[in-house]
């Protein structure tokens, strides 16, 4: 008997509940295209809320979507601790020099009201106008960067790797300032309407850091940040490794967990079986150069893979699909994710 | 010492321990042997385990920046038996993620090499920097896509020097998808600090950048 159609929301609680809903739902983020709909410049169209949120309901239809995502780019929170944005004609604004050049820097910072920034003012604005438009038939994803990453931005990885290492009061004071803020940040937009939160914690990767210190930093720091999160979170690892904590990551409290396209979904699906579901894993930088069958055959093998039984959102392997990926290309993955993707799946 | 002593000691990052097995070493032979037989290997095998996904690149980058801190202090940059070798630099095209670019500047310094390091360039001034230098070898590390596809606007440039440099480019964008680096024109992609070191090595004893 066929499957009656859900909404966006249906599909998506019933993948999380790790059961069957009528066919894999669809997180297709390409952050910047909003942009192009609007015939703006990628800095024009980040300027205010109402851009964002009238792009994104076009990229929603268009694709047919299961999500909306308020994301605009990574370094605007740390425009709010007082970075500069460097922003692009054909790619993501990039942050800016970091803030902390010295120990004293971390001392004496003080961290960022919500409220008092225009840069996170406009995210609760797109938040809001998403929420008044659909309400509860589509989610609507908000993003944090975790405490343990944003300092990647706030002083740069290298001299952020010789903190971890060479100045442990140094860092957890950090930690500490970043996660009442990262706490404060998601909480707002969960306020606005935000149906759940992405914890972007791309250090705590096996990429980047060892299981070991990954025990005694990252894991801690979720551990300890998403519960006072008030609503579901989603861990992303922005296309980082995660098979060898994928013991630790369920722990963590987090429902979902971002993959990378570098492991192998069938992997991952039984690492993660009911315990975590899957968010990926799409390769985007090559998606570029996808023929249509390209994009058949991919999408195939990936929810032959790994969404028999639920637990899975078909989605790219970063969370943001890069401005040079053609329209063309993102309708045939659309199409295909319609194609293949009706549960029950035929697994041959 | 067993390189894999020294290798667990790096990956421990315990500097004591290390500067003493360097010092016992070098007192039984010389700098540049000791780098060649105990400090490059331990930096390839790391390098190695990373590109598998067995090693951090945490513990890439803390143990190519020990062993340049110890190689300085037992070869200075001015030592007669560092190698010669062409004019060589490293640069990140108009972006701020830097740990990329540090970790191979390191890694081939601990290995006796030496470059400049031009941090973060826009083209008109890395086009500045190659001529000035009379850049033979030229490396760029990248993490953005958008950063990467600009090596293809310095490619382009580059065409009109009389001496153009080997450009080898390199960072994420460049492992997740093995068509960039024709796509950009690039003479070479190294997946990682010791491909990179591979890479560099055979271009100098093939002296095609000489």
């Amino acid at each position: 008997m066929p499957v009656k159609a859900m909404t966006s929301m249906e599909r998506v609680l019933t993948t999380l509940g790790h059961e069957e809903p009528d066919r894999v739902p669809l997180f297709l983020l390409p952050i910047m295209h909003g942009a192009k709909e609007l015939n703006m410049s990628i800095k024009d169209y980040f300027s205010r809320g109402e851009n964002v949120f009238e792009g994104q309901m076009i990229l929603l239809e268009k694709y047919q979507n299961d999500v909306l995502s308020n994301f605009f780019y990574a370094g605007v929170e740390t425009e709010a601790w007082g970075c500069d944005v460097i922003y692009r004609e054909d790619g993501p604004p990039n942050a800016g020099a970091g803030f902390i050049r010295t120990l004293v820097d971390i001392e004496t910072m003080s961290i960022p009201q919500i409220g008092e920034h225009d840069c996170l003012n406009k995210v609760l604005k797109a938040t809001e106008l998403l929420k008044n438009a659909v309400g509860d038939s589509v989610p609507i994803v908000g993003v944090v960067i975790s405490p343990f990453s944003l300092p990647v931005m706030q002083m740069g990885f290298s001299h952020y790797l010789d903190l971890i290492h060479d100045h442990k009061d140094h860092f957890w004071q950090l930690m500490a300032a970043n996660q009442e803020f990262c706490v404060a940040w998601a909480n707002a937009q969960l306020a606005m309407g935000a149906t759940a939160i992405c914890y972007f914690d791309p250090v705590s990767s096996p990429t980047i850091i060892p299981r070991e210190l990954y025990i005694k930093t990252g894991y801690k720091i979720a551990a300890a940040t998403l519960p006072r999160i008030n609503g579901p979170t989603a861990t992303h690892l922005a296309s980082g490794a995660c098979l060898p904590i994928a013991d630790l990551l369920p722990q963590t409290g987090s429902a979902v967990i971002g993959v990378s396209a570098e492991e192998d979904l069938g992997q991952l699906k039984e690492a993660f079986k009911n315990k975590m579901t899957l968010l990926g894993n799409l390769n985007g930088v090559e998606m570029r150069h996808w023929s249509p069958e390209d994009v058949h055959r991919i999408i195939k093998s990936a929810i032959q893979k790994a969404a028999p039984g639920g637990g899975f959102i078909i989605s790219d392997n970063h969370g943001e699909i890069p401005w040079q990926v053609s329209d063309s290309i993102l309708h045939t993955i659309s199409e295909s994710v319609r194609e293949y993707g009706h549960y029950p799946i035929k697994t041959s | 010492m067993s390189l894999n002593q020294f290798i667990d000691s790096l990956l421990a990052m315990d500097r004591i321990g290390l500067r003493h097995q360097l010092a016992n070493e070098i007192a039984q032979g010389s700098a540049i042997l000791t780098i060649e037989t105990l400090v490059v290997p331990s930096l390839e095998e790391i390098g190695r385990r990373w590109e598998q996904g067995n090693a951090a690149l945490s513990q890439v980058y803390m143990g190519g920046r020990i062993m340049e801190e110890l190689v300085d202090e037992f070869l200075p940059s001015a030592a007669p038996e560092r190698r010669n070798q062409p004019a060589m630099a490293i640069a990140v095209l108009e972006d701020y993620h830097l740990l990329g670019k540090r970790i191979i500047y390191s890694t081939l310094r601990a290995s006796g090499l030496e470059l400049t390091d031009y941090g973060t360039v826009s083209l008109e001034e890395i086009l500045h920097h190659i001529r000035r230098d009379k850049i033979k070898i030229l490396l760029i590390s990248t993490l953005m896509l958008t950063s990467a596809l600009r090596i293809k606007d310095l490619i382009q440039q580059l065409a009109d020097l009389t001496s153009k440099p080997l450009v080898i480019a390199g960072g994420a964008p460049f492992r997740l998808d093995p068509q960039l680096v024709q796509e950009v024109g690039a003479d070479a992609t190294a997946a990682g600090a010791v491909d990179c070191l591979n890479i560099v090595n055979g271009l100098i004893e093939g002296n095609h950048a000489g």
